[in-house]
């Protein structure tokens, strides 16, 4: 196997989230070139590991500025939930008188009926 | 003033008092978390501009959608994917009229450098090299590499969060992994082809 053909494998491999196949893994045994580009790529990712702990310096007036975006957008939602409570009470209301009116409604026609019986009888 | 480090088990609890209603919860959890998110938006989107604007876009959505973060994972796992997402699509945006140039190319020694003084100054000098370089890769193939090698998000996230399947995600990592090893220990015949 030549170096050509392994090197790009190599990027892959090196943080053993890829398995070598055996010949991958008999080449680079043997061959200096793939073992120090190995070692470049394994030196590379300690780097990009430790670059995770380095926090950048945020450009000033940034938290002033995501904290009073939040504010409006938790001001919109209140509103909208004023809003839908609103709705929800009116509908309620009006579920309500209609069911009243249609109670009121069949008492009243029951009480006709039995007017009408009575002087019938 | 960046803010300072917060332990997860605080975040936890500051998360789960925002779920329950408490705005001034989340306001912490900003306060705890924004130069993290700032740094991780810097790194992906390469300028202090458009880091800005994915920073706010990214606590907003997070803010509109934390009940349905589960918990399962940590809470600073999520806010990285959702800015991770964020960026992606406003540099779907800024860039919709450029073209990255992406192309279709698609126990030996130990190395470690913190017992020599030496060393740590040459791991120093390399980590503002690469920081420097990372800033040269295309934006897509800068996502992945800062996402997977620094931020250790899996792939199946990755995938997930910049709207490409996962074996795209692979091959993108690779080819950032093998452009920055090649721009920071440039072999001579590397040089060479860099600088035809």
């Amino acid at each position: 196997m030549q170096c050509e053909a392994v090197a790009p494998q190599l990027a892959a491999i090196v943080d053993g989230d890829e398995m070598a196949d055996r010949r991958v893994r008999r080449h680079v045994e043997s061959c200096l070139r793939c073992q120090a580009e190995l070692v470049q790529y394994r030196r590379l990712l300690r780097t990009l590991r430790l670059l995770r702990t380095e926090i950048l310096e945020p450009a000033p007036g940034l938290l002033a500025d995501i904290l009073s975006q939040l504010e409006e957008a938790g001001e919109r939602r209140a509103i909208r939930s004023i809003l839908s409570g609103r709705n929800a009470a009116y509908a309620g209301g009006l579920a309500a008188a209609t069911a009243a009116a249609t109670a009121g409604a069949i008492l009243f026609a029951h009480r006709s009926r039995d007017r009408r019986i009575s002087l019938a009888g | 003033m960046p803010s300072k480090p917060v332990m997860p088990s605080e975040v936890a609890d500051l998360v789960t008092a925002a779920k329950a209603g408490d705005r001034r919860a989340f306001d912490d959890i900003v306060r705890a978390t924004y130069a993290e998110t700032y740094t991780l938006a810097y790194r992906l989107t390469g300028n202090e501009e458009d880091a800005r604007d994915v920073v706010q876009e990214a606590y907003l959505r997070a803010y509109r959608s934390l009940k349905s973060f589960r918990e399962e994972a940590q809470f600073t796992t999520w806010l990285y994917r959702i800015t991770a997402n964020c960026a992606a699509t406003h540099m779907g945006r800024s860039n919709r009229h450029r073209h990255d140039d992406i192309d279709d190319r698609l126990d030996l020694i130990d190395d470690r450098p913190e017992s020599d003084p030496e060393q740590r100054a040459y791991a120093r000098v390399l980590g503002d090299h690469l920081t420097v370089e990372l800033g040269h890769l295309p934006p897509r193939l800068r996502a992945v590499v800062v996402l997977r090698d620094v931020y250790d998000l899996s792939h199946e996230a990755i995938a997930k969060e910049l709207g490409i399947t996962e074996g795209a995600a692979k091959v993108r990592l690779h080819r950032a992994r093998r452009q920055l090893r090649e721009r920071l220990f440039p072999t001579r015949g590397e040089d060479e082809a860099r600088a035809v």
